[in-house]
């Protein structure tokens, strides 16, 4: 689903963000990706959402090469992505259902559709009944729920999210990842960034550890 | 098919949710909305109020076709007679409308009782004033009118042909020239209302930055991401357009009651034009268009460079 092969990523100053990066993540997986901050944690990410391009070695999501797509094609590449932020990139000009009905919009679903997806995904996240509510009134950890819903809300093949739970409390982050493994169980692969060892000890899964851009440590398929 | 009506409507109910969007974020800031759209709406205004004038202008001028006639005085030894039959034969002709005989005597009474120099003239032996026919031409135009009385001055029987259009061609030559500098002005003015509404949506385009960058990360194409703002440019224009109407209706409102009473002065009923419908659908699609121009060049220019980061 995600191949990197022999990836490097150089910004224009010189410093080395990704070097040599190899691996590969199988439909239906769920990785963690782990290591310092500083690592090349959000690079990486950044590459298999198209946001930059590696400098050299190739990049494959959902059997695409990202270095060959045109930028024209970079909307319909994305619409099949789900990302979710750190700092949940949500706009308050609009309501959580807005927010989350977004892709849904750019990718043309009907209106009937679109409610009740977007119902569903609040349902997932355990906020159906906010619907009208602007996000600046909901908690931190309820924003970043809203943001995971529009993630997911589409129905992507591959969810990346970068420190999902970065700004959230032990608890709140406990469930965040809870839901993250939910929607691993019905079949979503999902690539996930956190710097916070703790909170995934004890989760079952595959963990990619970089350290200085490299890949230091690969836990292999979960069992 | 039913595929393809739907597709349809979710089509058309997406740019109807762009339209309205439009509408309300102008509603929600109603006062810079208001400064723009005054701006834009006096852009509109000034060279539609021109063409408004000058099209009146045409209209008072062409009113005053009789300055088209001209005199021929006849000569003295010319008798009453033969200055009828002059009268018909020139009344014949294709290239004259109408033909007024002022048989001498009648000039000469018209003359004491206007002169006030009645006494003077009784004084006088014999009546010095000549038969005079006054002849409208079929054709208005100048060299038309030139022709006809080059012709009737070439007579036997004619002594003077007194031609006065000159200043009526001088009018005209003025009436043509400030039309020629209303449609340059009118070309200078839309490329500043495309030009106003250009900046307001790059400046539109800065505020919206996050909004952008969050459309492009979840899949938005170009196009979609184009829309509000051509949307909003659109209402920026079309806005402006009606505001301009209303202007120029106020105004002559406001002008209909003197000049009412300065064309009684001068004999006449004549009455301020306002746009016509057809210009009025010029203007407002005119604005819409630029409008919609305007922001298509600042988004073309500015929404490319917006990517996420």
């Amino acid at each position: 689903m995600i191949r990197f092969d022999n990836v490097h990523k150089r910004y224009p100053n010189g410093r080395e963000a990704l070097s040599g990066v190899t691996f590969s993540l199988e439909r239906g997986e769920l990785a963690f990706l782990t290591g310092p901050s500083g690592a090349g944690k959000s690079t990486l990410l950044r590459l298999v959402a198209l946001i930059e391009r590696p400098t050299r070695g190739t990049v494959l999501v959902n059997n695409q090469n990202t270095a060959r797509l045109p930028r024209r094609k970079i909307p319909g590449f994305r619409q099949r992505l789900g990302v979710v932020f750190q700092d949940h990139k949500l706009l308050h000009d609009r309501s959580v259902f807005d927010n989350v009905a977004l892709p849904l919009v750019i990718a043309g679903a009907t209106r009937r559709e679109t409610e009740r997806r977007v119902r569903a995904a609040l349902d997932q996240v355990g906020l159906l009944g906010r619907e009208t509510h602007p996000p600046i009134t909901l908690s931190t950890g309820e924003q970043q729920r809203v943001g995971i819903a529009r993630a997911v809300a589409g129905r992507p093949d591959v969810l990346i999210a970068d420190e999902p739970t970065g700004n959230l409390d032990p608890e709140l982050s406990r469930e965040i990842m809870q839901l993250f493994a939910r929607f691993n169980e019905v079949g979503v692969t999902l690539l996930i960034a956190t710097h916070d060892l703790e909170l995934i000890e004890g989760m079952p899964h595959r963990r990619l550890k970089l350290v200085d851009g490299q890949l230091a440590a690969d836990s292999g398929k979960a069992a | 098919m039913s595929a393809l009506l739907r597709a349809l409507g979710r089509y058309v109910d997406l740019h109807l949710q762009n339209f309205v969007d439009a509408l309300r974020r102008l509603a929600g800031q109603p006062f810079a909305t208001l400064m723009t759209l005054l701006v834009i709406a006096i852009a509109l205004a000034l060279p539609a109020g021109l063409r408004v004038t000058l099209s009146n202008l045409g209209a008072v001028s062409s009113a005053w076709q009789v300055a088209a006639d001209f005199t021929a005085y006849l000569k003295l030894e010319v008798g009453a007679d033969r200055a009828r039959a002059l009268a018909r034969e020139i009344d014949a002709r294709d290239d004259v409308a109408q033909v007024r005989l002022v048989d001498r005597a009648a000039a000469l009474a018209e003359f004491r009782e206007r002169s006030g120099l009645g006494e003077a003239l009784a004084e006088l032996d014999g009546n010095p004033l000549p038969d005079a026919l006054v002849i409208r031409p079929t054709s208005g135009i100048d060299a038309d009118v030139a022709a006809v009385a080059a012709a009737i001055r070439s007579l036997p029987e004619v002594d003077l042909v007194q031609v006065d259009t000159a200043w009526v061609a001088r009018l005209r030559a003025i009436l043509a020239l400030a039309g020629r500098v209303v449609n340059l002005a009118t070309v200078l003015l839309a490329v500043a209302v495309a030009m106003v509404v250009g900046n307001t949506i790059r400046l539109e385009i800065n505020q919206r930055r996050v909004e952008i960058e969050v459309t492009k990360l979840v899949g938005g194409t170009d196009g979609f991401i184009r829309r509000p703002f051509l949307y909003l440019g659109l209402c920026y224009g079309l806005g402006g357009a009606v505001l301009a109407a209303a202007l120029i209706a106020v105004t002559l409102a406001l002008l209909a009651a003197p000049v009412r009473t300065l064309a009684g002065l001068y004999g006449s009923d004549f009455e301020l034009a306002g746009l016509s419908l057809r210009e009025l659908a010029i203007l407002i699609g005119g604005g819409a268009l630029l409008g919609w121009a305007g922001a298509g060049l600042a988004t073309a220019r500015h929404l490319r460079a917006i990517e996420p980061t």
